[in-house]
Order: structure tokens, then C-alpha cells, then sequence
């Protein structure tokens, strides 16, 4: 009898959670336009996602080849192709107080940029005063930190959104304000001052999967590995290196989400390699896990295929070392010091582009030597473009060789 | 802290609770003043209270799970969803409103069904059984969607962004969350049982009550809270994100909250009043920590260190009292 | 052992099907591998066990296996005599975190459940503070060696791991096994009949310390400094405890079982993997999974069981 009324109660519980999955879908079908798939099912790589832009992957693909305007040597001051805004309406005397609500210090990526931005701060004598806010990853707490930045007399409020849509009201609040900076994620108006931002996620994952393609013999075996789905700005990533695959001869054998665990992508590309026999390239969208996904092939005892990583430390030490056929596409940390730089120059009146777009160096082999700086911790990102600032490198955690 | 003498001869953890709270907010007051700032402005007033109404309203319902010595720890995930589902059917039309909140409200009592089922008919401890439904939950959000979705109109907004005086809407809502679990927990038969079930299940059972019904009421309740929470968030964000829920922590977060005031974690004694005091007493934290400025790592080392103390505080004073 | 059977039974099924997608598996290299992969969540998984038999929970031990990672590489920093101390210092501080767990858990009666939380956000809070935020240095080879490397064939981790299954299963035989049994099903009764039911819990959790601090060596070895790598694990360790047929509240359960319980966990991961279920519904799979284990589990055969009991971690 108990046994009965438990297989019963499993099913129930079973069909129960099988309810709840058909909600959403529901949900999303009464929503109009929410979702368009502009491609179908492509050679391996799945559908395409709902983000994708087709207008803004070709617009960042051309600023690929554009000269970026602004000072040698100091990519964090150039701009390509800027449509500059007038600024006059914001000019007033120093010193002044800068304000800055930060989505989250939590990865390090984040850590070098704001390591960074201190130090940009440091810099200028002129700014008396700089309140930053750490919203810790929580788009409601930064919400309120930006109400609460308002009350705090700021001459110029710069914004690391946390997400890109759900910021976008409480920024519009403070555009009224006080002059508004935007960064890293944009927000879905155009009140801030200025926005500024690498060129972007869809350049980023056509470098990468340009590279494969140039390197990977055709039909070879591609796995991709993502961190985690629902971020938008990996998404842009993978979206644009599936459009290039897609017009490849490249087979994607796997898409696969590492939650940027080192273990779990050791494992999984270990599993390709069991199923496969042999991987030909690996497609990442961050370079977090790429030198366990490049150990996974030494353990192995297999020669390492092409692979594209970021411009963290360790992966430009390894590649380096092991002398791999890498590329790494990087996504600047030497962001952080422009808003302090286009602050400065709003409160002084000067012009600043509406749309900063800071350029976007690949490293290649050639350029390798070139941005690997010894003695820097292993999560460290090489296009800090820190080098030249005070407290480098003990601040950043490295040490003087 | 300096309150453990004055606490001992307080009868109630909710007491000891306001009290740290004033104590915190003098002690907040006195730093932030010899910091050279203002601590209790307008604004951060207004802060405290909008920072501290979604982790409130989903700390009242897991305090309703925990008193019948239960425990939700889907909580986080169903707040992603119903937040995305409230802000897909609303989809920018003000008369899409009352569907989004009728689905939500449907969706997160499903949930909670699920959720009480799984842990009185399969007999599952409720820590995994609310994990695995967190997982479910995880993985349908991973599924659907890749990131913000929907959109919530301007009249709904209001809800996340408008306030009376200084006192925010979404406070008002909190508190009427908060003074409905009050009613329900010291003035109905309703309470008393769920009292009764936390305190000890089996002599609750012997003397008449259907145990199971109420843990899955509480948990229906609980999971209702979080659909609220997540209607508020999507009305502070202007659509929904699958990771609202578990980037603001609210699972492990509205846990601790309930502790914090006073509740025990076994079941059976504390109640709302106190899960309100928790949850100011981390917002006020939180404040103090921004107008400090604190390093986030610190922030965590604090707050873990809190927690901990604090609980240990109402553990001697119980035991002061049963020896 | 005929508490294990039904978890190992559940595992046999796995494994074949796993083999059947992926006939390298049943080769002595692929079962190896396997199992290199498994073992740092069966040694965690062992660890909690101790802990979850006591009565009481441990979430600390995923910030736990971070910290240590992160102190590993900043004092090894790359220099390969320094592998040996920072290993041995390793180990003193996991087991130092299950003593301070152990103590405010048992002696200023605090929830394991609240003080292990206190302890995740203090330890993860407090190392970062000390390494700046980031991870910084580098672990040595020879410390790479544990999660890397092999005695021949077999991988060093499948070898720790044997060393620590057996000291667990004669940990459990041994009378300290016996009064931990004992201190978990009933607190109270156990007092009484004089066992000291305070001392083999704090015992219990500093096992559990000192498993993080093994986990911590393997996966530092096997993946290299990271920000992240105990993310997650406690949840997953004591998931695979539960699934091992271990009750909740004490008192019940092996600790072959509840390690058979990590393994199940690790090829139904990979079997998930190997049969292409979408990285996202994976979770949704693994929670029903889960759920309708424990189900099977706890309701087919409730007679022998005395009634459920609350949650009994906190009781007293």
C-alpha cells in the first residue's frame, strides 16, 4: 500500500513539475516580437540567440578595420569613429566631487578595472573627492545606490550597470540631475553624457572564431565553451561566432557552459576528446577556464589544438610557454580609465563622443611579447593599461622583477 | 554585543532584535559622523527601506516555512521567474497588469505546492527537496531565457519607484506582507498550528492536527511571498533578469534574516516581528557599510560574524531560561 | 554495507549506461579517469557525512576548498620547496574551520546550519581580503602533482581517495564510529548513556575541515588557481550524501553509501553530458533526479524507520 501511493505521489510530483515548465513558454508567446530566431538550426550550433543584431555584429565588424582618433600609446583616450557631443551645459569650476555606483567587484576582471580606476582618480588633483558604491552584483541594491549617489552633492555620476535593461530606469532618474556616465554595459537610453565601451561582445567572438576558422582544417571538430547562458554580453559573443561558423566549413561538435569552473571545463573537454577521439580547435568565450582546457589536451598526452583565450596572465604565460597556436581577444580593463577621463573633460566643457568606442586589440603571436609583463598574478589582465600609473605593479598584486 | 547584559532580561528575541537595531543605527550614526557625513538623511531613510522590501517580503514567507520547521531554498530561482513571467505578459501594456499578477500569484503557489508536496507526501527533507525544485527552476530559467526580458509599464513602476513622504510604496507593500503573516500567525487557529507542527510535529499530529496540510501551506505561502518579491523587483527593474533571485542571494540571505530575528531555525518559536527587525538590522548594516564605503570582502566577514554572534545570543538566553 | 546497496545498485546502472554510449569507459584508463574526476567530491562528500550523521550540516566547506586554494598559491608563489609546509598548513587550517564550526556549534549552541553560513561568508570574505581581491602567485608543479599526476597509471587522486574511503570505513567501525552513530539519532539519550556527545561532534566537523583541505589539493592540482573553485560544492556534497540514502537530522546512513552517493552524482553528470542534454535543462534533469531518489528512498520502507523527525539540527 505504501509503495502504491508513493509511485503515485512521484508521478503527480513529476507531472506537477512538468506544469511549471509549460508556463513560461506561454508566457512568452503572448508576449508580441519578444523573440524573433533569425537563423535556424546551423551546422551544430544550435538556435540563434534572441539578442543577436544583425545591424550592430556588421557595425562592430567594420570598426575592426577603422583607425581609432585620439593619443598614441594611450588606447584608453581614443575613439573610432566618434560623434562627438557638445558639452558646455555641464561646465563648472573644480574641484570636484566624482561619484561612481560600481555593479559588483566580484570577478577579476573587475578587480584590475577598479584597481585601475583608483589609481585614474589618483591622478587628478583636481578631483577632491570620489564616493564609489559597490551594488555587488544585485541590480535592486544598485538601483538604490544611485538614488543614493544623488543625494551626495556628485559633479558627475559615473554607472557600471549591473544588467543592461533593468538599469535603465534608475539611470534615467539621474540624467536629470547631474551629468551621467555610462560603461562595460550600456543602458537602454540615450540621457547619459556619454556611453563608453570596448567595441564589443560580437567582435569579440568573430576574432576568436575568425582565428578557428583561418587555423582549423576544414570539417575539423570544434567544441565551444561558454561560461553560463542569460548574460547578455556573452551572449553577443557566442551569437557572432556561431554566425561566422555557420558560414564555415567548420563542424561545432559541442556548446558546452562551464560556470567558469576550471575543474568542470578540464572535464568536459576531456569528455570531447574520450567521444571524439580528436578535438580541432576550442571556440571560448572568456579566458578564465582556457589553460585548463589547455592542460585538458597535455593530460592527455595530445598535441594542443588552436585555441582562443583572453588577455588574462596565466593564459598569455602558458601560451607563451607551451607555445601554442593562440589567439586572445581581450575585452579592455583600460575601460575603467576613461569615465574618469571623459568626467574631467564634461566638467570642464570640453567635447566627448555620445558613443565612446575604445579600440579593441587582439593579441596575436606576433603581439604577444609585446603585452605579457612578468611577475603579474595569474588572473591579471594584460590590457589594464595600467603600466604607467602609480603603485604599478604591487597594486595590482604583481611584483618589481 | 555590548546589549548581551540588558537582552538577558528581555522576555522576547524580537526585542533584542529593535534593540541592536537602535543600537546599530547609534552606533552607524557616531561612525558615519566621525567619517564626516550625514547618516540618517532623507535619502538614506528612503535607502534603507527600498533595499531591505523585496529581502523582506520573501524573509516574511520562508519565516512562515521555518516556524513550521520547514525551510525554502527556491526561493531565489522562483523570484528570477516570476519576475520575468510578470514582465513578459506585461509586455509594456498597463492592461496586461492584472494577468502578469494573477500568473505570478498562480505560478509561485504551484511552486509552493510542489514544494510542500514533495516534503510531506515523498517524505523528502525539505533541504533537498527545495533544492531540487531550485534546480528545475534553474534549469527551465537557463532554458528559456538568455537574459532581460519583457518589459513592465510606467503605471507599474510606480510600485518599485514612487513613495509617500518618505515612507516608498514598496515598504508599504512589505509592511502590509508583514501585518497580514502577523495576523495569520498570532490571531488565527491557522498560527497556532503552525506553531504547534514547528514545535514538535508528532504531538501535533496526536492531538488532532493534519501536520502535512500545514507545511504545505506554509511552503504555498512562502513560495507566494517570493512571486511577490518578484513582482516588485520587475517593477524596480522595468523587466525581468533570470538572475535577479540568486545574484541578490534572496535564498541563503532571507534565511539569515530570519534567524537574525530571533527565529529558531527548528521550528516553532519566533514570529514576523522579528524577521522585520533582521531584515532592517541588515539593511542598516548595508547603509553604514555604503557610507563607509566598505570593501565588499569586509562587508561579508562582518556580516557572517553578525549572524553567528547574534544567534548565539538567543541560544543562551533560551538556555538561561529552560535551566 | 546492505545500506549501500540499493546507492550502489543505482550506480552499476549508471556506469553501464554510461558505457554503452562510450565503450572506452570500461577500459582500465577511462574507469580511471573517471574516478580521478570523482574524488575530490567523494572525499568531500565523506567528509560531510560525518557531519551530517552527527545531526548537523557543513556549508562552509565549498569557501572552504577557495580559501585554501587561494592561500596555497599566494604562499607557495610558484617556489617548489615551499609545497610540503603550505600542504601541512593546509590541512591544520581545515581542520582548525571544522573546530571553530565544531565549537560554536556544540558549546554556544548555534545551528550548525547558521554557523557553517557565518563561516562560508567569513571565509570567503576574509581571504580575498587578504589576497586583494583576486587570486595572486602560483601553485607549484609538485602541488599540481596531486590532481595531476600519477604513480604510473593510476592517478594520485584515485590513490588519496582510497587511503581516505578506508580510514573513513574504519573511522565509522571504530567505537568513534559507533558514538557519533549514537550522538546523531538521539542527542539527549546519548548524553545520558555518557557518551560525549559535544567532543565527537566537533570531531565530526573537523573531518569534514580536513576533507576540504584534500578536495582543496586535488582540485587546485587538477584545474589550477581559479576565483571560483569551491563554488557550489556544498550543495553538491551534500547532495550526494542524501543521495546515498544518508538521512538528514542523523543517525542513519554509510559512509560507503554516502560516498557511492558522490560517485552516482559525478556519472550522472557525465552521463548527462555524453547523452547531449542541453547544458541549461541539465539542472531541471538533476533536480528531479534527485528528488525522486530521496523519495524512493525515504518512502519504501517507512515502517522501519522510526517517525520522521524535524529538523532535528537544531533541536536540543
Amino acid at each position: 500500500m505504501p509503495r502504491r501511493k508513493a509511485t503515485v505521489a512521484v508521478f503527480a510530483a513529476l507531472a506537477l513539475a512538468g506544469c511549471t515548465t509549460d508556463k513560461p513558454p506561454a508566457a512568452q508567446s503572448s508576449a508580441p516580437a519578444a523573440s524573433t530566431d533569425q537563423t535556424g538550426q546551423g551546422s551544430g550550433t544550435g538556435t540563434q540567440s534572441k539578442f543577436f543584431v544583425q545591424a550592430d555584429f556588421d557595425a562592430q565588424l567594420a570598426m575592426r578595420s577603422q583607425t581609432p582618433q585620439g593619443p598614441d600609446g594611450k588606447p584608453w583616450e581614443q575613439a573610432i569613429t566618434p560623434q562627438m557631443t557638445d558639452t558646455k551645459t555641464f561646465k563648472k569650476d573644480g574641484p570636484y566631487h566624482l561619484c561612481f555606483s560600481n555593479a559588483a567587484v566580484n570577478n577579476p576582471w573587475r578587480q584590475v578595472g577598479w584597481k585601475t580606476m583608483q589609481a585614474e582618480v589618483g591622478l587628478h588633483k583636481e578631483i577632491t573627492e570620489f564616493t564609489a558604491l559597490d551594488a555587488e552584483g544585485k541590480d535592486d541594491k544598485q538601483i538604490s545606490d544611485i538614488a543614493e549617489l544623488q543625494a551626495k552633492g556628485c559633479d558627475a555620476l559615473i554607472v557600471s550597470p549591473n544588467t543592461t535593461a533593468t538599469l535603465t530606469p534608475a539611470v534615467k532618474g539621474a540624467c536629470g540631475k547631474v551629468p551621467v556616465i555610462v560603461f562595460d554595459r550600456g543602458v537602454e537610453t540615450d540621457c547619459p553624457v556619454t556611453f563608453i565601451k570596448p567595441i564589443g561582445g560580437y567582435l569579440y567572438g568573430a576574432d576568436a572564431a575568425d582565428f578557428l576558422v583561418e587555423k582549423v582544417p576544414d570539417g575539423g571538430k570544434v567544441l565551444a565553451l561558454r561560461i553560463s547562458p542569460g548574460v547578455d554580453v556573452l551572449e553577443t559573443r557566442w551569437s557572432a561566432a556561431k554566425t561566422v561558423f555557420d558560414k564555415s566549413r567548420l563542424q561545432v561538435v559541442g556548446v558546452e557552459f562551464t560556470d567558469g569552473d576550471a575543474a568542470k571545463t578540464k572535464s568536459i573537454v576531456n569528455d570531447y576528446i574520450q567521444r571524439y577521439g580528436k578535438i580541432d580547435g576550442v571556440w571560448m568565450d572568456s579566458g578564465g577556464t582556457a589553460v585548463a582546457a589547455v592542460e585538458a589536451f597535455e593530460d592527455a598526452g595530445l598535441p594542443v589544438p588552436p585555441v582562443t583565450g583572453e588577455d588574462q596572465q596565466d593564459f598569455l604565460q602558458k601560451w607563451k610557454d607551451a607555445k601554442l597556436t593562440a589567439i586572445a581577444p581581450t575585452y579592455p580593463t583600460y575601460q575603467w580609465r576613461t569615465p574618469i577621463i571623459a568626467a574631467l573633460k564634461i566638467l570642464k566643457g570640453e567635447e566627448v563622443p555620445k558613443v565612446w568606442n575604445l579600440p579593441q586589440p587582439k593579441i596575436t603571436e606576433e603581439t604577444l611579447p609585446t603585452y605579457l609583463q612578468p611577475n603579474m598574478p595569474p588572473l591579471h589582465y594584460a590590457l589594464c593599461g595600467c603600466e604607467d600609473l602609480p603603485g604599478f605593479p604591487e597594486n595590482w598584486g604583481g611584483k618589481k622583477s | 554585543m555590548n546589549g548581551i547584559p540588558v537582552a538577558a532580561r528581555l522576555r522576547e528575541p524580537t526585542q533584542v532584535v529593535f534593540l541592536a537595531l537602535l543600537g546599530l543605527i547609534a552606533l552607524g550614526w557616531v561612525l558615519v559622523a566621525l567619517d564626516g557625513g550625514q547618516f540618517l538623511t532623507m535619502e538614506s531613510v528612503v535607502g534603507i527601506q527600498q533595499r531591505s522590501a523585496a529581502l523582506g517580503i520573501v524573509a516574511v514567507g520562508q519565516t512562515l516555512a521555518i516556524l513550521a520547521g520547514s525551510l525554502d531554498l527556491s526561493v531565489a530561482y522562483l523570484i528570477s521567474l516570476t519576475s520575468l513571467v510578470a514582465a513578459e505578459i506585461m509586455a509594456g501594456q498597463d492592461g496586461n497588469i492584472v494577468p502578469a499578477v494573477a500568473a505570478v500569484l498562480a505560478l509561485s503557489a504551484l511552486v509552493g505546492l510542489v514544494n510542500g508536496l514533495v516534503i510531506t507526501r515523498l517524505r523528502v527533507h525539505a533541504f533537498i527537496a527545495t533544492l531540487g525544485v531550485a534546480l528545475i527552476i534553474r534549469g527551465i530559467l537557463d532554458h528559456l531565457y538568455d537574459g532581460p526580458a519583457g518589459k513592465v509599464p510606467e503605471s507599474f513602476q510606480v510600485l518599485g519607484y514612487s513613495r509617500i513622504g518618505p515612507v516608498p510604496v514598496s515598504a508599504l507593500l512589505w509592511a502590509g506582507v508583514a501585518v497580514v503573516a502577523w495576523f495569520l500567525l498570532s490571531r488565527t487557529r491557522l498560527g497556532y498550528r503552525i506553531y504547534a507542527v514547528g514545535g514538535n510535529e508528532e504531538v501535533a499530529r496526536l492531538s488532532g492536527i493534519r501536520t502535512g496540510r500545514i507545511v504545505v501551506l506554509t511552503h504555498v505561502l512562502c513560495s507566494v511571498c517570493a512571486g511577490v518579491a518578484g513582482l516588485l523587483l520587475a517593477s524596480r527593474l522595468g523587466a525581468g533578469a533570470p538572475t535577479v533571485g540568486t545574484d541578490g542571494g534572496y535564498d541563503l540571505e532571507s534565511i539569515a534574516a530570519v534567524v537574525l530575528g530571533g527565529t529558531a531555525l527548528a521550528g516553532g518559536k519566533g514570529g514576523v516581528a522579528g524577521t522585520v527587525g533582521g531584515v532592517l538590522l541588515l539593511a542598516v548594516l548595508d547603509t553604514i557599510f555604503n557610507q563607509l564605503e566598505v570593501n565588499s570582502f569586509v562587508k561579508d566577514v562582518v556580516r557572517g560574524v553578525v549572524i553567528v554572534i547574534a544567534v548565539a545570543v538567543y541560544a543562551r538566553r533560551t538556555k538561561g531560561r529552560s535551566a | 554495507m546492505k545500506r549501500a546497496l540499493p546507492i550502489l545498485a543505482v550506480l552499476v546502472v549508471l556506469l553501464a549506461a554510461i558505457a554503452f554510449v562510450n565503450p572506452f569507459f570500461l577500459e582500465p584508463a577511462g574507469f580511471l579517469a573517471f574516478a580521478k574526476r570523482a574524488a575530490p567530491l567523494v572525499i568531500l562528500a565523506a567528509g560531510q557525512y560525518f557531519v551530517i550523521v552527527s545531526g548537523e550540516f557543513d556549508l562552509s566547506v565549498g569557501s572552504l576548498v577557495t580559501a585554501e586554494v587561494v592561500i596555497a598559491a599566494r604562499l607557495i608563489d610558484g617556489e617548489e620547496p615551499a609545497t610540503w609546509p603550505v600542504i601541512a598548513l593546509l590541512i591544520v587550517i581545515g581542520l582548525l574551520v571544522g573546530l571553530v564550526n565544531g565549537v560554536v556549534t556544540t558549546k554556544l549552541r548555534v545551528p550548525s546550519f547558521i554557523v557553517t553560513l557565518g563561516m562560508l561568508l567569513v571565509l570567503s570574505g576574509a581571504v580575498f581580503l587578504w589576497s586583494g581581491g583576486a587570486p595572486r602567485g602560483a601553485l607549484s608543479e609538485g602541488f599540481r602533482a596531486f590532481g595531476r599526476g600519477g604513480l604510473g597509471p593510476v592517478p594520485w587522486s584515485v590513490l588519496i581517495l582510497l587511503a581516505v574511503g578506508a580510514a573513513a570505513i574504519w573511522l565509522m567501525r571504530a567505537d568513534f564510529g559507533k558514538t557519533l552513530m549514537v550522538a546523531g539519532d538521539n542527542e539527549r539519550a546519548a548524553a545520558l548513556s555518557g557518551v560525549r556527545v559535544h567532543r565527537v561532534k566537533i570531531f565530526a566537523f573537523m573531518l569534514s575541515g580536513l576533507a576540504a583541505a584534500v578536495t582543496a589539493i586535488l582540485l587546485g592540482g587538477f584545474a589550477g588557481v581559479s576565483a571560483q573553485v569551491g563554488q557550489g560544492l556544498e550543495f553538491s556534497a551534500i547532495t550526494a550524501v542524501v543521495l546515498g540514502g544518508v538521512v538528514l537530522g542523523g543517525g542513519r546512513g554509510s559512509v560507503l553509501a554516502a560516498m557511492a552517493g558522490a560517485f552516482t552524482l559525478e556519472a550522472l553528470f557525465t552521463l548527462l553530458n555524453l547523452y547531449g542534454i542541453s547544458g541549461a535543462l541539465e539542472f531541471t534533469v538533476q533536480g528531479v533526479i534527485i528528488i525522486v531518489a530521496v523519495a524512493a528512498g525515504a518512502v519504501r520502507l517507512p515502517w522501519k524507520f522510526t517517525p520522521r523527525k524535524g529538523d532535528a539540527h537544531a533541536a536540543s
